[in-house]
């Protein structure tokens, strides 16, 4: 008896602490990305015209939609590193559907993007939770197998904009009282896919899956379609990313978001989503996309040689995990001394 | 984890040996129906090429095995390759001699493998993410050092000496030294106390810390290792070539993990041999360059080494959720489809023996 009341009073601690933590990882997200467009504003006024932060919000909306749906797959203990293929094949699939048949309605056409993203999705999800392959062969194969369609249906073509229809490409960069369209459509989004995880029981079951699995099997969760249904929403938010990438872009070729997976993992890692599952929020996520998109747009503001954004990309990464688990020993530490002192 | 434990050992000698039978077999089969459908293939020629092609996949292949063996994985292979390369470059166009270049970038290849081992053992980061990590910041690192510039020409002799043949036959003057490092690999993981303890930590790595095994150290060494190679990669492809560009060996990543599980070896750590290792390199390469010769165009490569790099572990748990079928009507509420993986990659396990370890 004293032996669980004690270990529920150490959850609950453990929870308050783990609450302050995420907390704090946010405050100390909003206090970098201050001082970054702080210091790049100083050095250059231009950088906060309403023009560039339009371009920001612009590139921050594709990082935060697909990062949405890559919160919910590595909260569930996964990953999916396929992201970029599927919004490559979405993309390059919507423009040329768009092109092929000129008077098709562009609902419709950006209906068939997002369901080549589910479609996508689907496939990873059924592998990953039927076919019991881990996620990250699992994605890692798709990765290639998506990217490797783009260029056989593309074979070297491209969508040129003037293929496109006027609506679409209008869509693209339409404002709603100066914000860009897509940016709102990523935010709908993100607060569709925040209040889920939060309060919906299938996204609480999400996170149990990612603490403890075996915990979660024998409570009876059902544990594959909760990961298919993960998986499915993370390929279809990369296919909307798609619909969106070819409005946005309208010259589309295979390549289109070549190399995004790990801008993805990158956002997700430093908004504090832990890469082995079970917290973080996506809101978190989205404040890392924003501060990714911010360093890429301030660098060459601030000088800096483009060709740094990758390895910076790959130093935050390692720094937000390396962060994770001092953070997590620490918590680990003072739960030990606030237990002895209960006690 | 435990039901997994539980269960596994029970079938599991049988079902390796017969996926590596499997594999070796697969791979003389392609050779065989390949030369005999392709025209070119079964050529000298293309034999040397072949071999040529397939040196890097080989090499990296070799400890990444190990890695992946003891249940972690190291996804920065190809970057390594891609920043020693550029190094070699940047060094190259500063005047330095090959004879001075090409130990240090086996050094450099050696030490961004011991960043990657420190990461992953010392402060108790999951490999999978590190790797992630470092494969984008050794590939941008390699951009900071060459942007989109390309060095060439580099010493004839060596370029020359590394595309050669031996005696000017058709066996290229890599064969013997790879040789030697495949058998070396072998060696150490199939006859050494040191390769037991790899499986053992692969296995289950708190009870391998418990029986006295230095899980940390090894790893941390493993890392090393895996870096030099892929330093010493960075040199082969850099003279091959005679190019070094910050894009070399992009992607290779891919092609060694895929090769790595379709030799047989378990990405959840403790299973796998080499011998299946090298056959899934050869049978993979030799795939890619029958297509090619084949005219299948290079976008249905990329197709096929990722479907196979699925099929590789979803064949072997289909079998074996098939098998276990009539036993799971035994066990009621068993995990449906026998051995019950976490989604997210290998180290379910490791946690406690970092702690074991690190907090002394």
């Amino acid at each position: 008896m004293t032996a669980a009341e004690g270990s529920s009073g150490n959850r609950r601690g453990g929870a308050v602490l783990l609450d302050a933590v995420l907390h704090f990882r946010a405050l100390g997200l909003v206090v970098v990305l201050v001082a970054l467009v702080g210091s790049t504003w100083l050095a250059n006024s231009r950088f906060l015209s309403a023009q560039s932060i339009r371009d920001i919000l612009l590139a921050t909306a594709l990082t935060l939609l697909l990062a949405c749906g890559m919160t919910m797959v590595v909260v569930g203990r996964g990953i999916d590193l396929s992201v970029a293929s599927v919004l490559g094949l979405s993309a390059f699939g919507t423009a040329t559907v768009l092109r092929d048949h000129p008077g098709l309605p562009v609902p419709l056409a950006a209906l068939v993007g997002v369901a080549i993203g589910a479609a996508c999705g689907a496939v990873n999800g059924v592998v990953i939770a039927y076919g019991r392959v881990p996620a990250l062969v699992a994605t890692l194969g798709t990765l290639y197998v998506f990217r490797g369609l783009v260029y056989f249906l593309a074979g070297g073509s491209r969508v040129n904009a003037g293929e496109l229809p006027r609506s679409f490409l209008d869509f693209g960069t339409a404002r709603v009282l100066g914000v860009p369209w897509l940016f709102l459509i990523a935010v709908l989004v993100l607060l569709v896919v925040g209040e889920f995880l939060r309060r919906h029981r299938a996204g609480r079951d999400l996170y149990a899956i990612g603490s403890h699995e075996e915990a979660a099997r024998l409570a009876g969760l059902p544990i594959p379609s909760r990961l298919l249904l993960a998986y499915v929403v993370s390929g279809t938010l990369a296919g909307l990313g798609g619909v969106l990438y070819a409005a946005r872009y309208g010259t589309v070729d295979a390549s289109a978001g070549y190399g995004m997976e790990l801008d993805i993992v990158a956002a997700v890692v430093v908004g504090g989503v832990a890469i082995f599952g079970g917290s973080g929020s996506v809101y978190g996520a989205a404040l890392g996309a924003l501060l990714l998109t911010v360093i890429n747009n301030a660098l060459p503001v601030l000088g800096v040689d483009p060709f740094w954004q990758r390895a910076v990309v790959g130093a935050l990464i390692i720094a937000a995990i390396a962060l994770d688990r001092l953070v997590a020993r620490r918590v680990a530490t003072s739960l030990r001394w606030g237990d002895a002192h209960v006690r | 984890m435990s039901a997994e434990a539980d269960r596994r050992p029970l079938r599991l000698p049988r079902r390796l040996a017969g996926w590596d039978a499997a594999v070796v077999l697969l791979t003389v089969l392609t050779l065989a129906v390949a030369s005999g459908a392709v025209d070119e293939f079964g050529t000298t020629r293309n034999a040397t090429f072949l071999i040529l092609d397939l040196a890097p996949v080989l090499l990296l292949a070799l400890p990444m095995t190990l890695i992946v063996v003891s249940g972690e994985i190291d996804l920065s292979v190809a970057s390594t390759v891609g920043l020693t390369s550029a190094l070699m470059g940047e060094l190259w166009a500063g005047g330095w001699p090959l004879e001075t270049i090409v130990p240090l970038a086996v050094l450099a290849g050696a030490v961004l493998g011991a960043f990657n081992g420190l990461l992953v053992t010392f402060l108790g980061l999951p490999s999978l993410a590190v790797t992630i990590g470092t494969l984008a910041l050794y590939r941008g690192l390699a951009y900071v050092l060459l942007g989109d510039t390309a060095v060439a020409d580099f010493a004839r002799d060596y370029t020359r000496w590394t595309i050669g043949s031996l005696g000017g036959g058709w066996v290229p003057n890599v064969v013997p030294p790879i040789l030697l490092l495949v058998v070396l690999f072998a060696l150490v993981l199939h006859a050494t106390p040191v390769g037991r303890s790899i499986f053992a930590m692969g296995a289950n790595d708190t009870a391998a810390a418990f029986a006295g095994v230095p899980v940390e150290r090894t790893k941390f060494w493993l890392y090393v290792v895996s870096g030099a190679v892929a330093g010493l990669v960075g040199v082969y492809w850099t003279l091959r070539y005679s190019t070094a560009r910050a894009d070399n060996a992009e992607g290779l990543e891919l092609t060694v993990v895929a090769a790595v599980l379709l030799g047989g070896v378990s990405i959840y750590g403790g299973r796998g041999t080499l011998l299946g290792v090298v056959a899934g390199v050869v049978l993979l390469t030799s795939l890619q360059n029958a297509l090619r010769l084949a005219k299948v165009s290079a976008d249905a490569l990329t197709v096929v080494t990722g479907t196979l790099l699925i099929l590789s572990v979803l064949l072997p748990n289909l079998a074996a959720a098939l098998r276990a079928r009539p036993r799971r009507r035994a066990l009621p509420p068993a995990a449906p489809g026998g051995p019950a993986p976490p989604p997210a990659a290998p180290p379910p396990a490791p946690e406690p023996t970092r702690r074991d370890g690190s907090t002394p």
